[in-house]
């Protein structure tokens, strides 16, 4: 059997580099009842065990090859712990800067119409930094797919208060609790675009369960499928995620407090649904 | 073809159409708001996208976005506005991403004023937004300039795959001069981008990604080194300037963009008085002409820098020429334009001094 984890995993760039000594083959081809999505790229992710984000990324290249689409997708990455997406999504990336990934998404479908569009942003990137473009690009309806992992946290920069931390929460700037009469409210963007007419289709969900994988991935279908029909208007797709790390728990507790908790203010479910109102 | 009376931003906008400009990304700020408007007419029935953001630091990434396809795209502004897509452009020059930037500076700092200036030289030449990179940098004088160095900036960010600066002003933006545009073969300087740009993974290959990230640090400083190597190319290759009356010049005027103009009057001006000046114009600020400028050093005894700024250009002269002559500066600030009387009493002031000195 070949080794899952070879002795070099104390070097963390060989992740970057696609070592091809990472990769597992445990199952004989004739009992395989699932495989990996050419698009992801065959290497460890650098996110924690038990992160929503890895499940979000297979879901978007298995929507890809699905809608066969690939040689046409255009991602653009944010800053934060996606910040590297483009090492696993083997379609077409660019990096943005922090928060101005539906601003880059804009240049590139407004000079080539016929390519598909999507960011990949998390709620530091789209929901603090980056609002204005975030609402701008909805509000001029481009045609893109607005992938929002809202985690409710900034990760990758060890765990400080968002806009979207609950109120009462504790993070590294809001050590007693996030206060909102002294740090602001927790930010519900999905319900603040929905009412947007250039808001096409708005959907809130998760991928804490197999359930809700199978529906964010169904909300993936749709709003890709969307553009590719040229409606006209902006999918946005809400991924209410975990982040241990930054929660400080284990990824099963991380699940508990999205199911006990974050679900009650971030509903789960469609927010705007073409020809609904 | 026949010459057209027009407005610097607007000669400069139907430059852009005529170099094959695909896409246009900008927001409203005076004294540029002619090449916004002209273009929101005319790109779109003649083959670009055109498109108004939400500010200047959505449109620099729009620009980022549609660089990143290989297809010529640009923005312009005027200072404050340029101030704000300093981290766009540090992306895109990391990233390395052709594009065309316009600056039509007025006075600063702050709100400033909505009057000609040449205040954000250093901004300009020397980087701008964080780390280490460099814009070449182009600064017309006239209206046709405004027009013609939009195909040479387009074409030098093509093959440096760099972002190009046209820096100009208020005045050069506003006023109205003739303008010829050349001919321009848009196919024949077409670029072929194909092996980096994101349009799409092609068939066979892996996919393209634009990133300027690069987290491990010997990585980082690799590409720290690959982007000098590319400004020294750029140096070697591209530097442009305009001599007038040099040849048997004793003192030197320098200077760029609109105060060059004020100052070619006050060199004709002395020499009608028999005072042998001439003047260097830098037309690439980057790259600088400090070659020419360190050998007229050694046929001058002076030089003067005139600028309508504090004196910023003045430190490249020094620099350039390294002690060899005195260089003094005159400059006036905040929207305002020297005069050519002004600079041509600085001129006689220092043939007086410089003759008293010899005579003692
Ligand atoms: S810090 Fe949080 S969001 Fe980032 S990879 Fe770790 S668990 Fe995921």
């Amino acid at each position: 059997m070949t080794q899952l984890f070879p002795e070099k995993t104390d070097d963390p760039y060989l992740y970057l580099a696609g070592d091809e000594s990472y990769k597992c083959e445990l199952i004989e081809e004739m009992n395989q009842v699932w495989r990996r999505p050419d698009s992801l790229i065959d290497t460890p992710m650098h996110y924690c065990p038990g992160c929503g984000h890895s499940i979000a990324h297979r879901l978007l290249m298995e929507v890809v090859e699905e809608l066969d689409i690939v040689e046409r997708t255009v991602g653009i990455a944010p800053v934060g712990c996606a910040v590297f997406a483009y090492n696993y999504l083997n379609v077409d990336m660019q990096e943005a800067a922090h928060g101005r990934a539906p601003a880059v998404a804009t240049g590139i479908k407004r000079v080539l119409p016929d390519r598909i569009l999507f960011t990949y942003q998390g709620d530091g990137d789209l929901a603090a930094i980056g609002t204005a473009e975030t609402i701008h690009a909805v509000n001029r309806g481009e045609k893109i797919v607005i992938v929002f992992i809202n985690n409710g946290i900034y990760g990758m920069t060890g765990g400080q208060m968002a806009p979207t931390t609950l109120a009462g929460a504790k993070t590294s700037t809001t050590i007693f609790g996030r206060d909102p009469s002294v740090h602001g409210h927790p930010l519900r963007i999905a319900e603040m675009i929905a009412p947007l007419p250039g808001a096409y289709y708005v959907t809130r969900q998760a991928v804490n369960t197999a359930n809700h994988v199978r529906k964010t991935k169904k909300a993936l279908l749709k709003a890709f499928q969307y553009q590719i029909d040229n409606v006209d208007g902006t999918c946005f797709v809400e991924i209410v995620s975990n982040c241990p790390s930054g929660w400080k728990m284990t990824p099963l507790e991380s699940n508990e407090l999205l199911e006990d908790e974050i679900f009650q203010f971030y509903k789960l479910g469609d927010l705007k649904l073409p020809g609904k109102e | 073809m026949a010459k057209k009376l027009m407005k610097g931003n607007e000669a400069l906008a139907e430059a852009a159409i005529r170099a094959g400009v695909k896409g246009y990304f900008g927001y409203p700020i005076t004294p540029q708001s002619e090449l916004l408007e002209y273009l929101s007419r005319e790109l779109p029935q003649r083959g670009g996208a055109f498109l108004q953001a939400e500010s200047e630091v959505a449109a620099i990434n729009m620009v980022y976005g549609a660089a990143g396809v290989g297809e010529r795209v640009m923005t312009s502004t005027s200072s404050p506005g340029f101030s704000l897509m300093q981290e766009g452009i540090s992306y895109i020059a990391c990233a390395e991403l052709p594009c065309l930037l316009v600056n039509v500076m007025r006075g600063g700092p702050g709100l400033g004023t909505i009057q000609p200036s040449q205040g954000d030289y250093f901004q300009a030449v020397k980087g701008g937004g964080h780390g280490d990179y460099k814009l070449p940098v182009l600064a017309p004088n006239s209206v046709q300039e405004m027009a013609e160095f939009v195909y040479d900036g387009f074409d030098l960010a093509d093959k440096y795959r760099n972002p190009v600066l046209i820096l100009s002003d208020g005045a050069l933006g506003q006023m109205m001069e003739a303008v010829e545009f050349p001919d321009y073969d848009v196919e024949a300087h077409k670029v072929d981008h194909s092996d980096w740009a994101t349009r799409g993974r092609r068939k066979g290959h892996d996919h393209n990604v634009i990133t300027s990230l690069y987290i491990q640090p010997d990585k980082m400083e690799l590409i720290n080194q690959h982007l000098q190597e590319k400004y020294r190319l750029i140096e070697a290759n591209e530097v442009r300037f305009e001599s007038i009356m040099t040849e048997d010049a004793d003192y030197l005027l320098v200077a760029f963009g609109l105060s060059s103009r004020v100052a070619h009057k006050s060199v004709e001006m002395a020499r009608e008085k028999g005072l042998k000046a001439g003047l260097l114009r830098p037309i690439t600020l980057f790259p600088f002409p400090s070659e020419i400028l360190s050998q007229l050093a050694d046929q001058v005894s002076g030089m003067l820098v005139v600028e309508m700024n504090t004196g910023q250009m003045v430190e490249d002269v020094r620099l350039a020429v390294s002690g060899k002559v005195p260089v003094q500066f005159y400059g006036r600030q905040g929207g305002m334009i020297p005069q050519p009387d002004a600079i041509l009493h600085e001129i006689e002031k220092y043939y007086e001094e410089h003759f008293a000195a010899e005579v003692n």
